[in-house]
Order: C-alpha cells, then sequence, then structure tokens
C-alpha cells in the first residue's frame, strides 16, 4: 500500500511587506520587545501594515516514493513552499504533515566554515543538514571520492577554489539519507560535468524510494527527474503528470511573447500568417505535442490581396535554432480571405522540448510574409533514447530490439 | 565493432549499475516520524525529546566553536588565561593597592582572580549567545534545527577556555597556601549556575538581537554595567546588610561569592542572597526559554 508521505491542506504563509520602521530609539526597544506578542497578534488580525501572500490555499499530497517536481515563476511560492514543510518558517495558515526524516537542500553548503577544514566541514555540514555521526563516518569516504578533493581533505576550506567548495559541499549533501528530501535549484552548481554527475546522482536518490520535492527552473532536470509536477503561483495553479503540467507551464511563459499578429501594426499587408496551432480535440493544449503521432499541424493565413504562384515554406528549429525539418510547396493560388495550411506528419519522432516554426509566403513580387511561430511548439512525448543525456539524439524514436542467435538459422 | 561504441556500452553499464544499486529497500516502516506543521501561536513547550534528537548537532556546534576561536591567532588558548591575568593585574593594583577595598584576608590576586574566573566565562558565553543567532542567519534561513541549540552551544564551547584558565587559578591557590576544603564540592554547582544564567540572559538578548540590531551596541554597555553591579572588583559585604537579598537578584552576585567561597574557603556567601540569584535565574531562564521560543517562529522571515 502506498501511504502520504507528505500531506499539504489549505497552506497559506503572509509575509509583510517592506521593513518595520528601521530605527527604534533605545529606551522603546524593550518596551517593544514586552508587547510584541500583543501587536503581533493585532498586526495578524489583518490591519495597518501591507502585506503579501506568498502562497495561499496550497494543498497537495505526495505519495511516498514519489518525486514531485516544482515549478513556476520567480515569486510563485516554491522556496517558501519548501521551507515550510522544512520547518525553517512557520505557515500563516493551514496545515502539512509529512512523513519520514526531512532532509532539506535549499542551498549548497549549508553551514560551511571557511575555517575548518575540508574534513572537518564534511563532519559539520552533514551534521547541520541532518546526519548522524555514525553515517558521516560511514559515507565519508564516498563522499569524499565523490567530490574529489582528496588530497585537501586537511586544508582550510578558504584555501580551496569555489569550485571545489561547491563539489564538496555538493558532495555532503547528495550523500543524506532521509525519508524526505527537499531540494531547491541546487543542481545548478559546477561546471557541466560536475552537473551531469550531480543529476546522475539525484537520479539515484530518486529511484531509491526516497519522496523528493524538487524545485528547478530547468525544464529538462524536471522531466527528467519528476513522476508528476505541480506548478505553483502563488497557489497549485496546476498539477499532474510531468508531460502536461511542463508544457503547459512552458506554453505560459511563452505566452508573454505572444502577440495578436490581426491587429498588429500596420493593416496593409497582402497575406499575413496569424497564428497556429495542433489540431485535436483538446481545447487548451494546442501548441503540445504528447504523442508521437499523427499530428495535424496548422497555420492560419490571412490573404487580402490575390496571391499568384505563390510558394510556402515550413521550417522547424530547436531550441538550439538548428532545423529540424523544411519543406517547400509551389505554386499556390490565394483569393482573399483566410486559409489554413494543413500538415499531417503520421510522426513526431522529436526529444522533448521546445521548438519553433518558421513559415513563409512568397509570390512573383516578393516576400508575403515571414513568420516565426509564437509560441513555440511544446514536445512532451516520452523519451524513447538512452537513460543518459549526452546519448540522446536529435530523434526520439522507438524501436523494438531483440537479440537473435546466428546458429539457429538454417 | 566501431570504436565509438564504448562509451556507449560504459554509459549504458554505468545506468544499469545505478539502477540496480537503488533498487534496495530503503528505510523501514517501523517509527517512522510524523511530522505536524501547524501556523504559530499554538504551544510553545520545549520539546525535550527533539532537543535530544539534536545533542550531536549541539556537539558540532560546540565543537565548530572551539576549533574556529583561535584559528590564525598566535598565542591561541593562551588568551584565555590572558584576559583575565591582565583584568586581575589592573584590579588588583587600583581596586586593592589604591584603593584598599577590603578582600576578607584573601590576597588580592587570588581574591580577584577567583572572581573574574566564571565573570569571564560569563561575559564571553553571554556575548557568544548573543550574536549566535544573528550570525548563523544563513543557515538558520537554509535548515532547521531547534533554534536553541545556538545561545546554548556558547554556553557550553566558553567552558574550554574556563577550564584553562581554572588551571592557573589552582596555581595561584597553591602559591598563595590556600587551601578550600570540603566547599569545594559546591563549585560545580556555582558553575551552573553561571551557565545558567548566561543561557538564560542569552536567550533574551539572542531574540532581541534578531528582531533589533540595536542590541549589538547596547552590549558592551550592558557588560560592563553587569560588571560593576557584580561583585568581582569588591566583595559583596560591601553592600549593606537589608539590600543583600535584592542585590542577589543579580544572579552572578550569587555565582561570585559563591565561587570565591568554594575555591578560598572563606566567607560563606549570605544564604539570602544565593537564593535569590537563584530565583532570579530560573525566572530569567523561564521567561528567556518563552521568549525565545515566540521569537523562533519567524525568525528565519525576520533574521
Amino acid at each position: 500500500m502506498v501511504r502520504a508521505a507528505i500531506r499539504v491542506d489549505a497552506l497559506g504563509k503572509r509575509f509583510r511587506l517592506g521593513e518595520r520602521e528601521r530605527y527604534i530609539a533605545l529606551r522603546d526597544v524593550l518596551a517593544r520587545a514586552v508587547t510584541a506578542p500583543f501587536r503581533r497578534r493585532a498586526a495578524a488580525n489583518g490591519n495597518g501594515d501591507a502585506h503579501i501572500w506568498a502562497l495561499r490555499d496550497v494543498s497537495f499530497t505526495v505519495e511516498e516514493g514519489e518525486t514531485i517536481g516544482i515549478v513556476g515563476r520567480n515569486g510563485a511560492g516554491k522556496s517558501t513552499l519548501l521551507k515550510i514543510l522544512a520547518g525553517i518558517t512557520m505557515p500563516t495558515e493551514g496545515s502539512a504533515e509529512v512523513r519520514g526524516r526531512i532532509g532539506s537542500l535549499l542551498e549548497v553548503g549549508t553551514g560551511f566554515h571557511p575555517e575548518l577544514t575540508g574534513r572537518e566541514n564534511i563532519y559539520f555540514s552533514g551534521s547541520i543538514l541532518g546526519m548522524k555521526r555514525r553515517e558521516i563516518d560511514r559515507r565519508f569516504d564516498e563522499i569524499v571520492a565523490f567530490s574529489g578533493v582528496e588530497t585537501f581533505l586537511d586544508t582550510p576550506l578558504k584555501h580551496y577554489s569555489s569550485g571545489m567548495q561547491l563539489r564538496l559541499a555538493f558532495s555532503v549533501a547528495a550523500h543524506l539519507e532521509p525519508e524526505v528530501l527537499l531540494v531547491d535549484e541546487v543542481l545548478a552548481v559546477g561546471d557541466l560535468e560536475f552537473q551531469k554527475k550531480c543529476l546522475g546522482k539525484m537520479e539515484e536518490v530518486t529511484r531509491g524510494g526516497r519522496t523528493v520535492l524538487f524545485v528547478s527552473h530547468q525544464m529538462n532536470q524536471i522531466r527528467r527527474l519528476c513522476h508528476s509536477v505541480i506548478w505553483l503561483d502563488g497557489g497549485v495553479r496546476r498539477q499532474g503528470s510531468t508531460a502536461e503540467v511542463v508544457g503547459a507551464y512552458e506554453l505560459a511563459m511563452s505566452a508573454g511573447e505572444i502577440k495578436d499578429r490581426a491587429k498588429d501594426g500596420d493593416q496593409t499587408y497582402r497575406g499575413r500568417f496569424l497564428r497556429w496551432e495542433i489540431a485535436g480535440p483538446r481545447g487548451d493544449q494546442r501548441h503540445i505535442v504528447d504523442v508521437l503521432g499523427p499530428i495535424d499541424v496548422s497555420f492560419f493565413l490571412d490573404v487580402r490581396q490575390p496571391i499568384q504562384h505563390g510558394v510556402h515554406g515550413a521550417a522547424l528549429f530547436d531550441s538550439n535554432n538548428q532545423l529540424m525539418w523544411g519543406h517547400s510547396k509551389q505554386n499556390l493560388h490565394f483569393s482573399p480571405g483566410i486559409y489554413a495550411l494543413r500538415y499531417r506528419f503520421p510522426m513526431l519522432p522529436l526529444r522533448p522540448g521546445a521548438f519553433t516554426w518558421q513559415v513563409s509566403l512568397w509570390d512573383d513580387h516578393g516576400l508575403v510574409d515571414l513568420w516565426h511561430g509564437v509560441p513555440p511548439m511544446i514536445v512532451a512525448t516520452e523519451n524513447h533514447q538512452h537513460p543518459l543525456d549526452e546519448w540522446n539524439g536529435v530523434l526520439n524514436m522507438p524501436s523494438d530490439f531483440s537479440a537473435e542467435s546466428g546458429e539457429s538459422q538454417p | 565493432m566501431s570504436t565509438k561504441s564504448n562509451p556507449v556500452d560504459e554509459a549504458l553499464a554505468v545506468a544499469a549499475r545505478r539502477a540496480s544499486v537503488t533498487s534496495e529497500p530503503h528505510g523501514s516502516a517501523l517509527a517512522v516520524p510524523v511530522k505536524r506543521i501547524l501556523p504559530p501561536g499554538r504551544f510553545w513547550a520545549l520539546n525535550l525529546k527533539e532537543l535530544a534528537d539534536y545533542s550531536e548537532l549541539l556537539y558540532f556546534l560546540v565543537w565548530r566553536e572551539i576549533k574556529v576561536r583561535y584559528k590564525q591567532t598566535i598565542i591561541g588558548a593562551g588568551w584565555a588565561v590572558i584576559q583575565p591575568v591582565a583584568t586581575m593585574l589592573v584590579f588588583t593594583l587600583f581596586f586593592g593597592k589604591l584603593a584598599k577595598i577590603p578582600s576578607g584576608g584573601v590576597p588580592y590576586p587570588l581574591f580577584f582572580y577567583a572572581a573574574l574566573l566564571p565573570w569571564t566565562y560569563f561575559a564571553g558565553a553571554l556575548s557568544g549567545a548573543t550574536s549566535s543567532v544573528v550570525e548563523n542567519q544563513r543557515v538558520i534561513t537554509k535548515v532547521y534545527f531547534p533554534r536553541v541549540l545556538l545561545p546554548l552551544s556558547a554556553v557550553f564551547s566558553g567552558l574550554v577556555d574556563f577550564a584553562i584558565a581554572l588551571v592557573l587559578l589552582t596555581g595561584m591557590a597553591i602559591y598563595y597556601r590556600v587551601t578550600p576544603g570540603p566547599c569545594l564540592v559546591f563549585l560545580p554547582a556555582f558553575l551552573l549556575l553561571a551557565m545558567f544564567t548566561a543561557f538564560g540572559a542569552g536567550l533574551w538578548l539572542a531574540a532581541l538581537n534578531a528582531l533589533y540590531r540595536d542590541v549589538r551596541y547596547v552590549m558592551p554597555f550592558l557588560v560592563q554595567f553587569w560588571l560593576f553591579a557584580s561583585p568581582v572588583a569588591y566583595p559583596s559585604t560591601l553592600v549593606p546588610e537589608r539590600w543583600r537579598p535584592l542585590y542577589g537578584l543579580n544572579p552572578m552576585a550569587g555565582v561570585i561569592d559563591g565561587f570565591r567561597w568554594s575555591v578560598t574557603g572563606q566567607n560563606p556567601p549570605s544564604p539570602g542572597l544565593v537564593a535569590a540569584s537563584t530565583c532570579a535565574v530560573l525566572a530569567m531562564l523561564i521567561g528567556g526559554l518563552w521568549y525565545f521560543r515566540r521569537v523562533e517562529e519567524t525568525v528565519a522571515d525576520v533574521v
């Protein structure tokens, strides 16, 4: 039976905007201290000071062994949520229940002291992060090996390079063994190689049956590590499978760039692309690909003046602006009106991520319109490739594999 | 096979190994702690079971403070002796030889040093406790542990300096041929009283300091004031008899009188004064725990 490891019920956290009066007369200090509890009660009743709700009415349940991603823009309350669950700060309302020992990894190098040696810092940091001395003893060699700073173990930390400090810090943190782990954006440290190592370590942790809440702005990390995702925006905006929520989140993030091209600027054009969408029954996911195929993509074209011998091009780029696919159709004729240019793909074997469509229309007089389609197309299909990132190619193609013995052949 | 296939195989093997390493069952369903998180203000009791769980962290906090204290100093732990000795010399010269303060038959250096020993400990522990929360604000906002461990660790880490300085006191007692007698057994009790005083006052000041940095500027003044309100540079017999219980409300009065008596065997402290000091310490400690607990709830948001 699967039990709930984390249960959050109508959680809310309110912060006071700005600081209190910065300067307090010395004689007021003690007087204020004495009356502080009463004043705080009065303030909590909600008059006077300006407040802001960092979180409000957040409820969710995480089952044991699940890895949940938390996404949201800056200031959406992600870190606040983790801090409340870790016990660092208290909620203003609501409640939460966490089953099991909690480890929080909100920063790399918590408790590190520059005057202490590497060895001493491992013990102190490990201890403050919740490890028992015996555990640290037992995992000490592992921690050191992972960090790769063996030779400097008895050198004070202040003589370490910042890279070495980060590696040592992450190594300590990565060897925590709580039942519930809260991680906030700590994988974005060190050089690329070490980041990969950290991500691998995190994958190991998430597969180890531990419950993990994972905050990140790196959607690839979220996709790779999380079973499901919560999208926070003060409250829970959306919650569900990783592909679905991350897709919707990315869509919303790029939506800031969407302009209504039909109403935009100069209205004397001959023809203009208005928008694009994936045809399908689902109303709100018109820019997300979550099946391999078939996929119908439509581009809507508004033609104001007749176009003869038109040439229409379409191309798909990945986020590094590398061309994925290109196509061209010649000898098109359009009289004024709105057209849907449809492409049917039996399969779009793309690796998960964001892609951009580029469409164009030319005629005898030259360019009619060239449009970099917004929003980007989000591919949120299952990964059919190698488990390691560095062996993920452009094509996310499913395959059947079998090993047959040659001797059985006649 | 192409040479390119090697890293692929290796990567696959690594991935497979990872999967197998992590398939071992983790943890057990036995005695899984459940933590309830509720808005503040529902309870304030000191969670002793939790403190016991974190006793190792207390040990590490004390250990870190001791390790760090004299790093990159030439004299190192020698400072633990130099500070009280230098003050003792000044006091002996001005209060003893010039002002001719009565010392109840105890040689001046011993008279002052026996008081400076607990006082130096107290002043150090109090300052350490006061700044403990603010100095660890980074850690406080990133990880949970009972915050009360911070002032508590300052109270314990001061004991090392105390022990070092105590060695010199023993030497002085031998030099002046002062034999303490059976009252020496009360020394730990008075040390405990000093620890409680530092802890009780430290809780108040650490919490206040987290909210109002004014405390930092009050501290030097406060410590100096407290020094002259305590019988360090003079015997408490200078205080009129009927004021003595009131005087004892300064817990350090009881601590220092008791200390001098335990070490020299002369001039036992007045019971009323010690009783008043003990009561004052308890009141300060209980109040301090309550106030610290109140501030602890919001400390990560305001520190």
